[in-house]
């Protein structure tokens, strides 16, 4: 395999060297991404079959100004709608879809934005996902925050204002168990009103575990819906098991998980089916279980530390305005969040359209809160997963989002 | 108007008959919804009311309003109770608007389950305001269970549709002895003001209102709706004349005793 991803770090050892190379370039050195590995619970679930038969059969060329104006034209969007406003025929009618979405989100949301901040604890990881800061071939420094810096970066963001933490380690089950996971959960608990987990996908047991921990979010990338890709970009560990993955949002909500959220990494594969797949996978989760808050985000791809030239290719702001517009309209209830992979333009002006939950005040890196709050050096920090691109504090994010006319809300949740 | 027309529920008497959400819009913009909706009564989500320091809807609304806590977020009675008594223990008072619901996208209260939390808050000395999906069994169940008042859907909520279950709500009206406050789906002063006009105790507003240009005008507009229409349902509304004019002789003239 050639592409812009695969970056040989000096630091290897021959034989790591050798099993890389041949992981990338030969597809029989790697295990069959259809086959759950051992300890991966399955759950008895038609949605993957139901998103990927629609995602295989949408021929987004087919699709003509007028099958957009009719999509418009409806009080409530069914599947065919969604396609045609993730078609390239719905371009041009980008600001007729904004302000379509703007009043969507007005009559579900008000004027209210959420605000959040991310909390990488641990950068350990099993898996060679080639596009991944993280991936365990790239040469960074890598990191396991004790509960004692767990605490203390709490204590950080905490006093910063904001209330609501999503947790994030990489995906090393042996380095961050489920426990760590939950024990940094608990001390969460103690410092925020509400607490999200974004780690590796497991099973319904350990979910109900985090929940009694005090989780009640639980947010999965499914990177790209398109399995032959999927399988060509993760190349190693248990994240190359593609419907395990896919199953993540519905072991949570089995496992007593208020709500979830979904999405590809736009950029990786061909975005408007990716796109049309993430919607679709929320979709078929909230008919399944009508209880379940669903949401969805829109990751870009980013650069990477070793890898600059990592970008999101065709999916420009435009296009990922129209995707978002389109999510709105189709799931006119869901929650949409838009991270610091955007920028602070984009951000502004997309909370006032279609988006109901920004991140402030981010790191992607570990341990190092005090330093980027405060300027304060600290002795040991881990690398970073990607490239940020609105680097905005909480106080200059809420105040910003007050000027947008906006009213930010630090919670809206209870934990019962 | 008749200054001895008042809303009572649970014993506590209000003058005025719109019920104002506080959800949507910006927090400094509720003490001029409250003004100029002359509004008495409004609703707060208790889980947005479970915030540190910063912004506390609490903080936002002005004295001498009485707060309406909601129970949204609960999927059932159990945790209706839950966020019920929590709202007691914030200091919101007693009380409480039940919103049970099971379905994120509708958000359709699940009347069941709000039934049986009417009855334990009840019981507790909530007074306790129940939002249903208007159907008559369920409304007398809630009467049973010590409901205060009962509050039908217009339509579903933050659609702006207006009385989509208009006869049903009228069902409501004309048998079940509590107030009935329209709750949910209503759009517009035309709409609140119709509502009034069947008998409707009060109505309830908060979408209509934060999706409006001018919230503080928008309000002023729904209280002067619900004036009209409670005065029109007060005096007597006139006949709508069926098929053009009515007979001048009467179907029974011959009638001699």
């Amino acid at each position: 395999m050639e592409n812009e991803y695969l970056i040989d770090s000096g630091k290897l050892s021959e034989s790591a060297l050798k099993r890389k190379h041949e992981l990338e370039s030969d597809p029989a050195a790697r295990t069959d991404h259809m086959k759950y590995m051992e300890g991966q619970e399955r759950i008895e679930s038609d949605i993957l079959e139901k998103v990927l038969s629609q995602m295989n059969s949408y021929d987004y060329e087919s699709y003509t100004a007028a099958d957009v104006t009719r999509a418009l034209q409806k009080d409530s969007l069914g599947v065919e709608e969604l396609k045609a406003l993730l078609s390239p025929a719905a371009e041009p009618f980008l600001e007729q879809m904004a302000e379509k979405a703007r009043i969507e989100t007005r009559k579900h949301f008000g004027n209210t934005v959420y605000l959040f901040t991310p909390l990488y604890i641990a950068n350990y990881c099993e898996n060679y996902c080639v596009y991944c800061g993280f991936n365990c071939y790239n040469d960074i420094r890598r990191m396991k925050l004790s509960m004692e810096q767990i605490e203390h970066e709490m204590q950080v963001i905490a006093d910063s204002g904001m209330e609501e933490i999503l947790i994030l380690t990489g995906e090393s089950r042996s380095k961050s168990d489920v426990k760590y996971i939950g024990e940094a959960c608990k001390l969460a608990r103690k410092y925020f009103r509400m607490v999200g987990i974004e780690v590796y996908p497991m099973n319904v047991e350990d979910y109900r575990y985090l929940h009694e921990c005090g989780v009640d979010y639980v947010t999965v990338f499914q990177e790209t819906y398109d399995n032959v890709k999927y399988e060509q970009l993760h190349l190693l560990g248990h994240k190359r098991v593609f419907p395990y993955r896919f199953e993540a949002q519905e072991r949570a909500l089995m496992g007593g998980m208020r709500g979830i959220a979904c999405s590809a990494l736009l950029g990786l594969s061909d975005f408007r089916r990716d796109a049309l797949a993430s919607a679709l996978h929320v979709y078929y989760l909230q008919r399944k279980y009508p209880h379940a808050e669903v949401s969805l985000s829109c990751p870009r791809l980013r650069p990477i530390i070793n890898n600059g030239k990592i970008n999101p290719h065709d999916v420009g702001e435009r296009q990922l305005c129209q995707i978002l517009c389109a999510y709105r309209l189709f799931l006119p209830f869901a929650g949409i969040t838009v991270s610091s992979r955007e920028s602070e333009s984009f951000r502004n002006g997309i909370v006032k359209i279609a988006a109901t939950k920004i991140s402030a005040g981010v790191s992607t890196g570990i341990g190092d809160h005090e330093s980027k709050y405060s300027g304060k050096e600290s002795a040991e920090e881990g690398d970073e997963q990607f490239e940020i691109n609105d680097s905005r504090s909480f106080g200059d994010m809420y105040r910003d989002m007050a000027a947008e006319g906006l009213q930010p809300v630090l919670n809206d949740y209870l934990y019962v | 108007m008749n200054n001895d027309d008042k809303l009572i529920i649970g014993g506590h008497e209000f003058n005025s008959r719109f019920i104002l959400g506080s959800g949507k819009y910006s927090l400094s913009l509720i003490e001029a919804a409250v003004k100029y909706a002359g509004a008495e009564l409004i609703t707060l989500a208790v889980r947005r009311a479970n915030t540190k320091d910063n912004e506390n809807i609490l903080d936002y609304i002005p004295k001498g309003v009485t707060l309406l806590p909601n129970t949204s977020g609960a999927r059932n009675a159990e945790e209706a109770v839950r966020i019920a008594r929590l709202a007691r223990e914030l200091g919101c008072g007693d009380f409480v608007k039940i919103e049970i619901m099971r379905d994120t996208k509708y958000l359709l209260p699940d009347n069941a389950e709000t039934v049986k939390a009417t009855e334990i808050l009840a019981n507790e000395g909530f007074v306790v305001m129940p939002y249903m999906y208007p159907d008559l069994n369920t409304a007398r169940d809630l009467v049973n269970a010590g409901a205060a008042t009962v509050m039908p859907l217009a339509s579903p909520i933050g659609s702006n549709k207006g009385l989509a279950t208009r006869d049903f709500i009228q069902i409501l009206i004309d048998e079940i002895d509590l107030p009935i406050i329209v709750d949910a789906g209503i759009g517009r002063p035309s709409q609140a003001c119709e509502a009034m006009e069947m008998g409707a105790a009060a109505v309830m507003s908060n979408t209509a209102l934060a999706t409006a240009g001018d919230l503080p005008t928008m309000a002023e507009a729904f209280k002067k709706a619900v004036e009209a229409g409670r005065q029109a349902y007060l005096s007597g509304l006139g006949r709508v004349l069926v098929r053009g004019a009515s007979p001048s002789d009467t179907l029974t003239g011959f009638l001699h005793d």
